[in-house]
């Protein structure tokens, strides 16, 4: 596998700083929204979409794409600017995000916006929808791959732990999750709220491939997302260490940034923060 | 009589007949394809069978994921497993996103039997009735069954089938053409109607029967699906009799009886008459000493024949 270039690198981190500035002003306009959760998991979703799926935004039903499931799905700001730029659909979308009519719902519809694989919202229920969508794979003997987002809060819901056996036991190597691992979640840090740890070995008793990165290092995550693609027989859960609201200084590690638009003063500092 | 078939037999033997035939479905369980009878899809096409062990929730979202997929998957489990338990996965990963998920509940009701109230559901048709884009079927009988599961598999969009454990007559006449959301008149009367739905069906034939001997003409009406309500059927049921008595093995609650109160307040008001489950839980006991219990019985809803033709004489 080459390396990544510096150039790459440096064409990744300034998308990554525009999208940023998209998801700032996309939930400013909204009114609300959860811009933590969106800056954190947005580096996974540009490496992605960028570097990594194999999808066309041209022939978005294409049967053998890849699959992504945003299982947590309050963090689709940053799925519904990463799909508006790759083209999925017009920008200009963007700015009816959470409005009357709009097709980017408050959680991801994948009845009303291309691009979206699955519904979700209601945590807890993606990692199924991936299985079953990689069991459809498997069926087909087709070779695409289903790459799944999960919250760090969101697998303290049982049925992620039920899906992680079913991923196991059908050996779905085509299977490969993050987990956006940030620490928090809305009532605190949730080695307060309810423990997660020790969450490496947790996934290995599962029967998962586990691998540890900086969720904002495109390197490291392009690395592990190629050894994952190369394990055989067991689904891989990339462990991907986060900030919660990062890229905005004032925004990042802040649990009161989980759930709430910035005003306008807020809006104005954050996008200068982001300029490139 | 002709033989007594179980609806979840039926349900078994048409899948997989129906693998044969069409290699998008897939049948997903949750430890029970014993009892489900998704077993006999199993042993036929094992590479289509997937096991997902004690875990309901995750059973219905890997479903969704091959739906999502262009698969037509069936999931089995009993009645209170496939709704209740998995009431939000069934709403935001099948409902919401109007997957092609066949949702076939092995055991429903009273008749689940002795294992008792824990395993009787008597609230799902209420439950999958209230969400949008939810197909809800009650099969009379096992001849049924097989064309509703074979009607689940045209239609685009999620299904929930209503099965049951026991052995149930043969109750509808073979040929009658069977069309979701077009209900079956299985008898002519003028007097009062009885519109039920599942093995209440063939009770309330025989309560028809009973109320003849008596010089009342009863109508009977097989509401095989509650969901779309055949409610231009209905309504013009209660303005040729006059008064309408409904039958369910289920809570009289927000199932066929509430379906049929809210559709007839709207359409065409006549005396209504609910016999089901009156708000409680069920328990321990053979089928029949429990439809008996319950009052399930042919006997009880002639009772309700006679007490709703008094109501429309006023």
């Amino acid at each position: 596998m080459p390396a990544i270039s510096a150039a790459t690198l440096e064409e990744l981190r300034l998308k990554a700083r525009q999208l940023r500035r998209e998801i700032i002003t996309m939930i400013y306009r909204a009114g609300s929204g959860h811009p933590g959760g969106a800056l954190s998991v947005l580096d996974i979703l540009v490496i992605l979409y960028y570097k990594v799926m194999q999808i066309d935004p041209h022939n978005c039903r294409d049967p053998q794409r890849d699959r992504l499931v945003l299982s947590k799905g309050h963090a689709c700001p940053a799925l519904y600017a990463v799909l508006a730029d790759r083209g999925f659909f017009p920008a200009h979308h963007l700015k009816t995000l959470r409005k009357l009519g709009s097709i980017l719902q408050g959680h991801p519809d994948m009845r009303k916006t291309p691009g979206v694989e699955m519904s979700t919202g209601s945590l807890g229920q993606g990692l199924s929808a991936a299985n079953g969508m990689a069991l459809a794979a498997r069926l087909e003997k087709a070779r695409r791959r289903v790459y799944v987002i999960l919250g760090d809060g969101e697998i303290q819901e049982g049925q992620i732990w039920e899906a992680a056996l079913t991923a196991a036991h059908y050996r779905l190597d085509n299977v490969i999750a993050f987990l956006d691992y940030n620490g928090l979640q809305i009532d605190g840090w949730h080695r307060d709220v309810k423990s997660l740890a020790p969450i490496v070995e947790k996934w290995q008793s599962f029967g998962w491939h586990t691998l540890e990165v900086d969720g904002h290092d495109y390197a490291s995550l392009l690395e592990a997302i190629r050894r994952a693609q190369m394990n055989k027989g067991a689904p891989t859960m990339i462990i991907a260490h986060t900030i919660k609201g990062k890229g905005v200084s004032f925004m990042e590690n802040q649990i009161n940034w989980h759930g709430r638009a910035p005003n306008e003063e807020e809006y104005t500092r954050a996008l200068a923060e982001l300029e490139n | 009589m002709a033989e007594k078939i179980a609806t979840r037999e039926a349900y078994g033997e048409t899948l997989r007949e129906l693998g044969h035939r069409l290699d998008k479905i897939v049948v997903l369980d949750a430890d029970l394809s014993t009892s489900t009878r998704t077993a006999l899809f199993a042993e036929k096409f094992p590479l289509r069978f997937f096991n997902l062990g004690i875990s309901e929730a995750d059973m219905i979202g890997t479903a969704a994921g091959l739906a999502a997929s262009g698969y037509i998957p069936f999931v089995s489990t009993f009645g209170v497993f496939a709704t209740g338990r998995v009431y939000d996965q069934v709403r935001n990963s099948v409902a919401y996103t109007n997957l092609n998920v066949k949702i076939a509940a092995s055991h429903t009701g009273l008749t689940v039997g002795e294992d008792g109230a824990s395993h009787q559901t008597l609230e799902d048709i209420a439950l999958m009735r209230v969400l949008p884009n939810m197909t809800v079927i009650v099969p009379a009988d096992a001849r049924q069954t097989a064309c509703a599961v074979e009607a689940a598999v045209e239609h685009k969009g999620p299904v929930y089938l209503r099965l049951g454990r026991s052995k149930v007559p043969q109750v509808i006449p073979p040929g009658l053409p069977f069309e979701p959301g077009k209900a079956q008149i299985l008898r002519e009367g003028q007097d009062l109607a009885f519109v039920a739905t599942g093995i209440m069906v063939g009770i309330a034939l025989q309560a028809a029967e009973m109320l003849d001997q008596e010089g009342l003409q009863a109508a009977v009406i097989n509401m095989h699906t509650i969901k779309p309500l055949d409610r231009e059927l209905l309504a013009e049921t209660a303005r040729k009799t006059g008064a309408i008595v409904t039958a369910e093995e289920h809570s009289i609650i927000g199932g066929l009886g509430g379906a049929v109160a809210e559709a007839l307040a709207e359409d065409y008001p006549v005396p209504l008459l609910r016999v089901g489950v009156k708000d409680v839980f069920g328990e321990s006991g053979s089928p029949q000493a429990l439809l008996d219990k319950f009052g399930l019985t042919a006997d009880n809803l002639a009772a309700a024949g006679k007490r709703a033709f008094q109501k429309k004489k006023g």
